[in-house]
This record gives C-alpha cells, structure tokens and sequence, in this order.
C-alpha cells in the first residue's frame, strides 16, 4: 500500500514537471508554429543554473527565480535573433535551427562547466519526510515540487484563459491574420510566449535539480516524452497537455515500479494506439 | 511526361558532371592514404543514409526525424547475423537487414503516417527512440557499450573476394561506392515511374493527388518503408565498415545530421544529399582537427547554412548575379520560375 502511494505521488510530480515543459512547446507551436527541438536543452540550461546558484549562494531558494528570470532573457534573445525569422520557413529549416542550438548549448555546457556528473543538494529546510501513514512518509521536497508546479500551472491557465493577453494568445493560435487585421502588435505576443514557455522549462529544470543529478544531454530523454505528451495532449491544447502528462507521468512510474520490463516501451505503445483511435490526440479537438 | 523529373539533371552536361564525380570517387584510393580512404568509406556510408532520407523528404515532403533508427536497427541485424567469430557472407546479410529495417519502417509508417507535418515529425521522432531505448536498456546488443561483430565477407554467387589484410577497407569502399551508385540509378528510375510522380505529386498538393484518384495513404507508406530499407542497407554497411555497433548509431541525433546534409546539399536534386554528406563528412573531420569543440563547430555550421543557404550548395548557381526571385517561403523552389508549375492551392 505505501509503495504505491509513493508511486502515485513521485507519478504525480513527475508528470507535473512534465506539463511544464510540454506546456511550452505547445504554446510555442500553437502560436508560432516553431517546432523547438531546443526546448530539451532549456530544460537542461535550467539544471545547470539551479547548480551553479546553489553551489554559489549555498541555497537553492535563489534557484528558481534565477532559472525563470534567465529563461525570460533566453527567449527573449532566441525569438528577437534567431526564431522571428523561421516563422514561415518550412519545418526541416526549424528542425535544423534548433537542432543547431542544441549542439551549441550542450558544446556551451561543456565549456563553462564541465562533463561531470553533479548533484544538487536539497535545501536543509525541506529535507525531511512527512509522514502520511503510520508506515510511509514522504520527501517534503517533494511535495514543495508539486505545489509549485501546480502553482505555475495555475498561473499558466489563467494567463490564457482569464486576461486579455491570453484571450489575443488563444486568437493568435487559431486566426493569426485576424489578430493582425485588429492592429494587434504581433511581435510583442511572440516575444512573450517564447520567453514564458522558455521560462517554463527552466523552472521545471531546476526544480527537478536536486532529484536527479545534473548530467550531460539530460535534456534530450525529457524533449521525447514531452513529444509524447504533446501528441496525445492534441497539439496547441494546454489543458490536453496537462491531462496528457499526469497520464504520462503515472504511466511510467507505475510501469517502472511494476512492470520494469516493459515500462521504457509502455508510453510509445500507448502513443501508437492513441494514434489509432484518435489521430489529432485524446484532448485535441476533432478536426 | 516529356519534362524530366525536377530533381534529375535536365541535361545531358549535368548527367556527365555525376558521372565525373563517380569516376572521381572511385579513383580515389588509388591515391588516398589508408585513413583517409576509410574516411571516404564514413562519407559514402552517410551518403548512403541522406539519399535515403532524400526519399522522404525532397520527393514525398515527409520530414521524418526517425530515420536514424532503421539504420541503427540494420546495423544490429548485422550484428546478430554474424556475431564476433562467425564472419557470414554479405548476400546473406544484406538483404535480411534490409528487409528488417524495411518491415520496422513499414510499421512505424502504419502510425507515424496518420500524422502529418508536426506531428509526424513527433511521431518518428518518438517511435525511432524507442527502437533506441530497446537497445540502450536491455542487454539484447550489448547495452550501453555496444559490440563487437565480424564483418560479412564481400561474397556473392559463390565466389569470394579474399583480400589480404591491408586491403579489405579498400574492398568496403568499392562495396559502398557500387552501393551508392545503384540506388542512385534505382531512385533515379523510379522518379520516371508513375509511382514516383505521385510522390511527387504529393509533395506539392496532397488533395489534388486523392482527387486524380491516386491512393496517397498507400503510396507514402510504400515509399516510407522504402526509405527504410535503404536506411537499413546504408546501417548494414555502417556495421561493415566498423565492425561494430552501440547505441548512439540509433539515436535521433543520426536522422538530425541526415536531415542537415540534405539541406545542406540541396533539396531540390536527387544528388544533393550526397553532395551533403561528403562536404558534412569533411567539414566534421577539419573540424575535428582543428578543436577540440567540434559540435559547437557543426552547430553554427548548421546555423550559417539554415540562414544563408536554404537551397543547399547544389543551389548554389555560379553567374547568379542576375538571381530570378522565387518564392523565399519555399525553399524547393526552381530557380527558373518558367519551369515551375502553376500552384493552385485552395484546399
């Protein structure tokens, strides 16, 4: 029974840390079109900077500030130098572009910090365990994780859903021209859901940090699954990608708990059958 | 039908500049060093990969970013065929890990192909890790460190090509070159096709392809497992070459560097993915020579040829100071815009 609460919470926060970086690859495509292969690698950035601020500072509470401030700068720059002008290039260009960046950033990585494996420790405040039944405790960190996910997602929806940027960003997605035709300043919107999907990945980066350790190419393993969860989530959806990566998320915890033999190949199979039946995702709509 | 297919040479001066590249390539170790004429072997194995791809992408308009995988797959057939100390001969090798890697594909397009544009790229992306994560987790080829395979002996119709040892890389040249030069032909030949027409077709407008009453559904995946197949041969001579096989040969990173040499090269002719592949093949090992940060060098290589040379070095046309405007949304454009056909897309 405690193992699998503890299986349920870790498949939780995992598909939560998931949702922050699917989230921005979807809004990223959704609104631009861009298909970011370099999303991985902000995600690996976010890592490193939760690393270098905690062995820095000496605490990781100036982590995640520093994370989604530098993913803020990061976007910005991306989007002013490099994707504005692959907008309506063909997808191979795209691919390429940010296939480019990933070899940049990791050579980058490799420069400033390293090849070693690192470990980021967990600040002293939270590293203990609360116990939830009289035999099963679990990592307050956590759970801090999974607040904090949850916190950034509920900012996320109802930046889209509830103010007036999101609701230019939702028409951006689906009618561009007509966003354009109401005088709307398109490149502002751009700029924004680059740099705050950037962001996303970032904090996601560095909030995972402490629980694994800080490696070379993590972000590629991270870039798949969240193409997973955006395919069955529906493209440009959010609350698809959310719904998407909870079920990732438990699917693969559960699997690697209980069926370690088949759990490396369980989210493809599930990603074949929701191509089956229904081809735009579960949460896409009909198209 | 009397134009000839936009991606062959239209002249006959073009069809003899590729048979004096040929002709080139293959006096070449007559010259070279031995290292340099295994690196020869790298670059015509790459070659190999890109025309293959070339397939999918240039003709059909499928970019696939799992390409990498049936490659990778071929590979490990080899591996599993003719494991360290039992060398079996390459016409038993080669077809069975073509026809591997053919049948994987032809499954993953069963899939992968009710997607389209985005999320096929996803989609191949996705299935061509797993195939990656099935060799990288279990021990079923070594894991993580790979193996050692004996290499298949050059051997067809009953009759061996026994070379001494300083001479079998030499004979691995001349297998790929052979290799190189017939699917060329072969991808040639079936531009001319009817099939080969429709995947052209579909390239440019899908829609009007289903309403000449083609089935387009059926005509990608045969053209997706296709291209698998020669990925698979293109693997098989990689594990030929080296005589050895990890994982990382299945990785995504595979299909990104394939795409690159395509772009690089030139999408709009079948022969530039090989142009691709040499001049990617030499710009890696200058590099590698110069740094030791050789991939933030292939990067902004990368970068550099995405930004200013989006038709690839065969678009590369000298006196082109007078350069007709096409489309700049549409890199596969021709040069020439009489030739172009009149694109009515209301679909």
């Amino acid at each position: 029974m405690s193992v699998f609460l503890a299986q349920l919470l870790n498949g939780l926060q995992y598909g939560l840390l998931l949702f922050l970086i699917a989230s921005g690859l979807t809004l990223v495509f959704g609104v631009l079109g861009i298909i970011n292969l370099a999303h991985g690698s902000m995600f690996m950035i976010g890592a490193y900077v939760a690393y270098a601020v905690t062995s820095w500072s000496g605490s990781l509470w100036l982590a995640l500030p520093a994370a989604i401030l530098g993913g803020i700068i990061l976007g910005s720059i991306l989007e002013r130098c490099l994707f504005r002008y692959f907008y309506k290039r063909e997808h191979l260009d795209q691919v390429l572009l940010t296939f480019a960046l990933i070899l940049i950033f990791e050579e980058l990585r490799s420069l400033f910090v390293g090849n070693d494996f690192h470990s980021v420790p967990i600040p002293s405040l939270l590293d203990f365990s609360i116990p939830i039944t009289s035999t099963f405790s679990y990592s307050a960190y956590r759970f801090v994780v999974i607040g904090v996910c949850l916190a950034l997602a509920a900012a996320l929806f109802y930046w889209i859903e509830r103010t007036k940027m999101g609701a230019i960003i939702r028409a951006a997605a689906e009618k561009p021209e007509m966003v354009d035709v109401l005088g709307i300043d398109a490149r502002r919107i751009h700029l924004t859901v680059v740099a705050v999907g950037t962001a996303l990945a970032l904090a996601a980066g560095a909030l995972n940090a402490p629980l694994s350790s800080v490696y070379p190419n993590m972000g590629d393993g991270w870039l798949i699954i969240s193409f997973v969860v955006v395919v069955i989530g529906g493209l440009g959806s959010i609350s698809g990608a959310f719904w998407s990566a909870l079920l990732i998320g438990m699917i693969d915890t559960m699997g690697k708990g209980y069926f370690p033999a088949v759990a490396g190949i369980s989210i493809y199979v599930l990603m074949a059958v929701v191509l089956l039946v229904r081809p735009n995702g579960l949460f896409g709509q009909r198209t | 039908m009397t134009q000839a297919p936009r991606l062959l040479p239209e002249t006959k001066t073009g069809w003899a500049a590729l048979a004096v590249g040929a002709i080139a390539l293959a006096l070449m170790p007559l010259f070279a060093s031995p290292y340099h004429v295994e690196l020869g072997t790298t670059a015509l194995i790459a070659a190999l990969l890109a025309l293959s791809l070339q397939l999918l992408v240039g003709v059909t308009g499928l970019v696939s970013l799992g390409h990498g995988a049936f490659y990778g797959l071929a590979a490990y057939i080899v591996y599993f065929l003719s494991p360290e100390g039992s060398p079996q001969p390459i016409w038993l090798t080669l077809p069975i890990a073509m026809l591997v890697a053919g049948l994987a594909a032809a499954l993953v397009g069963l899939f992968a192909l009710r997607t389209k544009g985005f999320f096929f790229l996803m989609v191949t992306l996705a299935f061509g890790q797993m195939i990656f994560f099935v060799f990288h987790d279990t021990k079923i080829g070594g894991g993580t460190d790979g193996a050692y395979l004996a290499k298949p002996i050059i051997s067809a119709f009953g009759m061996t090509l026994d070379l001494p040892r300083r001479q079998r890389p030499i004979g691995t040249y001349y297998v790929a070159l052979t290799q190189l030069i017939i699917t060329y032909l072969a991808l040639a030949w079936l531009l001319r096709t009817l099939f080969g027409r429709v995947l052209e077709g579909i390239r440019v407008n899908e829609h009007r392809m289903q309403a000449l009453g083609h089935n387009t559904q059926r005509a990608k995946l045969i053209a997706f497992s296709l291209a698998g197949a020669l990925a698979g041969a293109a693997g098989h001579m990689w594990a030929m070459h080296r005589g050895f096989v990890n994982p990382e040969i299945i990785g995504w990173h595979k299909s990104a560097e394939a795409l690159l040499m395509i772009l690089l090269g030139g999408l709009g002719a079948l022969h530039g993915p090989i142009i691709g592949a040499l001049a990617y093949t030499g710009l890696t090992e200058v590099a590698g020579l110069m740094t030791e940060r050789k991939l933030l060098v292939e990067g902004l290589v990368i970068l550099l040829a995405v930004i200013v040379l989006p038709k690839g070095l065969s678009g590369i046309r000298l006196f082109s100071l007078a350069k007709p405007s096409g489309n700049p949304h549409d890199p596969l454009g021709d040069t020439d815009p009489s030739q172009r056909e009149v694109k009515i897309d209301n679909d």
